[in-house]
């Protein structure tokens, strides 16, 4: 009889599953995937290689000696451990992460504005407390603008009831005052020493959120030629709420990764964050051949660094509080050794 | 923290205890991919790609160079660069602009502004 070895499922639960399960799971993900984004399915060797990560009862495991990628971790700067600073400090010291992110706990561009002055003033401490690289990073989150909690009519209300011109009127004047506070606020945490910036979790309310963040990113590159920009998506496939804007005539809603990164290069960025949710009703490695699947061919046409989001429910890291370090380590493996990722 | 400490060990460079700081500098300036990043600072420190995550390796050339070690650690003796101080070393060694030290140059009324020169 097959042995059962332990594996995590997507919420975290821990399972136990026979080598030819596992195989089972990763075959039926990269087919699935590569069915949904019309891409290939991962290769065999792929497939036998994350076969052994996944079919390994060992509690911890790692890339090997000499291909560590760069951690661009977001959130690591809030004042949960004693104050902004010492967060800050101990990602840099203590965890040994390579750049931090200096960020305010309502992670929007709109709610920053009216703060700006004190966020400026941690970025300076920042940069005097600090020899890593310190970026500013907020979610682009185009929904705050649309009322009760903005003043542009609200799409989401406006399309049930058919009003399909005006839903995406209204989206693209959100749009423009999203540009423009996202710029607002780079610009002043470049005038605090920022290091770069960071448009987190890119597209969460469909294209023209992601138009945004290419917009505000051509703009700020055309300003600061050395600043890093940083944009990463807030799931696999860009929704189409609006359906027909375009960056460069090429139009948003659809695209899957490798159309991402292209459109994030041509706006300027200096890297790309893919991510790909979980199913928490799937084990960890259906999960990680469905996201390799999908990212794979983004990662033959990148010029630019790509940081895969390997955070709690995207990128194979199961969706719970507290991810076990197997399921993390496990994920953090696979996307260095099957796809040469930059960093995560 | 948990996850970040895990991603950290499993495949991240070290950031300041290792180059890994300087490699994400050159991504995020230059936009270099990994392989780039790393060749491009090792070739500027001197060493090879794999010492770039040697922290054994790296304590000697950050100190070396004045690049700035761990500042929470007690075998760092004050007379070494830290912080602004490496941030200065850094930029020099890497032939980068670094926003925080052209700030600071500018505040100061050090001449020299590369900030906007271009990447």
């Amino acid at each position: 009889m097959e042995p059962k070895l332990p594996t995590r499922m997507g919420d975290g639960s821990l399972v136990q599953m026979t080598r030819s399960e596992l195989r089972a799971d990763l075959e039926d993900a990269t087919a699935l995937a590569a069915k949904r984004a019309k891409c290939d399915p991962l290769e065999q060797d792929e497939l036998d290689h994350l076969l052994d990560i996944y079919a390994s009862p060992a509690r911890f495991t790692s890339v090997d000696i000499g291909e560590e990628v760069v951690l661009s971790n977001d959130g690591t700067g809030t004042k949960y451990i004693g104050s902004v600073g010492a967060d800050l400090q101990i990602y840099e010291q203590i965890v040994g992460v390579d750049m931090v992110e200096l960020w305010q706990i309502d992670y929007s561009y709109k709610a920053v504005k009216p703060n700006i002055s004190h966020e400026q003033q941690w970025m300076k401490i920042a940069q005097m407390l600090l020899t890593n690289p310190v970026q500013y990073g907020a979610m682009s989150d185009l929904g705050r603008y649309s009322q009760p909690d903005g003043p542009i009519p609200n799409w989401s209300e406006l399309l049930p009831l058919g009003r399909i011109d005006e839903a995406r009127q209204a989206q693209v004047a959100a749009k423009e005052l999203l540009v423009e506070d996202m710029v607002f606020v780079s610009d002043h945490m470049v005038e605090a020493g920022a290091d770069g910036i960071d448009f987190d979790t890119t597209g969460a309310a469909g294209d023209c959120d992601f138009l945004a963040s290419l917009t505000a990113c051509r703009k700020l590159r055309e300003k600061h030629p050395w600043l890093g920009i940083e944009i990463g998506m807030a799931g696999e496939f860009v929704l189409g709420m609006h359906g027909q804007v375009e960056f460069d005539g090429e139009r948003l809603a659809g695209m899957w990764p490798k159309d991402q990164v292209r459109m994030v290069q041509q706006a300027g960025a200096s890297i790309y964050g893919p991510a790909i949710n979980i199913n928490t009703g799937k084990s960890t490695a259906w999960n990680v051949a469905r996201a390799i699947t999908f990212i794979k061919p983004a990662m033959a046409v990148a010029e630019i660094p790509v940081h895969v989001n390997v955070g709690m429910g995207v990128g194979g890291v199961p969706t719970c509080n507290y991810p076990p370090v197997d399921a993390t380590s496990r994920a953090s493996k696979a996307f260095v050794e099957i796809l040469k990722v930059d960093g995560y | 923290m948990g996850m970040e400490a895990t991603h950290s060990h499993a495949a991240g460079m070290g950031g300041l205890r290792t180059a890994g700081d300087l490699v994400a500098r050159m991504q995020m300036t230059k936009r270099m991919r990994i392989k780039e990043a790393k060749a491009y600072v090792a070739d500027k420190l001197g060493c090879s790609t794999l010492d770039l995550s040697d922290p054994i390796a790296m304590e000697t050339i950050r100190v070396e160079k004045g690049l700035g070690t761990l500042p929470n650690t007690s075998s760092v003796h004050p007379t070494e660069a830290g912080m602004i101080e490496a941030k200065f070393n850094i930029a020099k060694t890497l032939d980068i602009p670094i926003n925080a030290v052209e700030r600071f140059k500018e505040r100061v009324g050090l001449s020299g502004s590369i900030v906007e020169a271009g990447a």
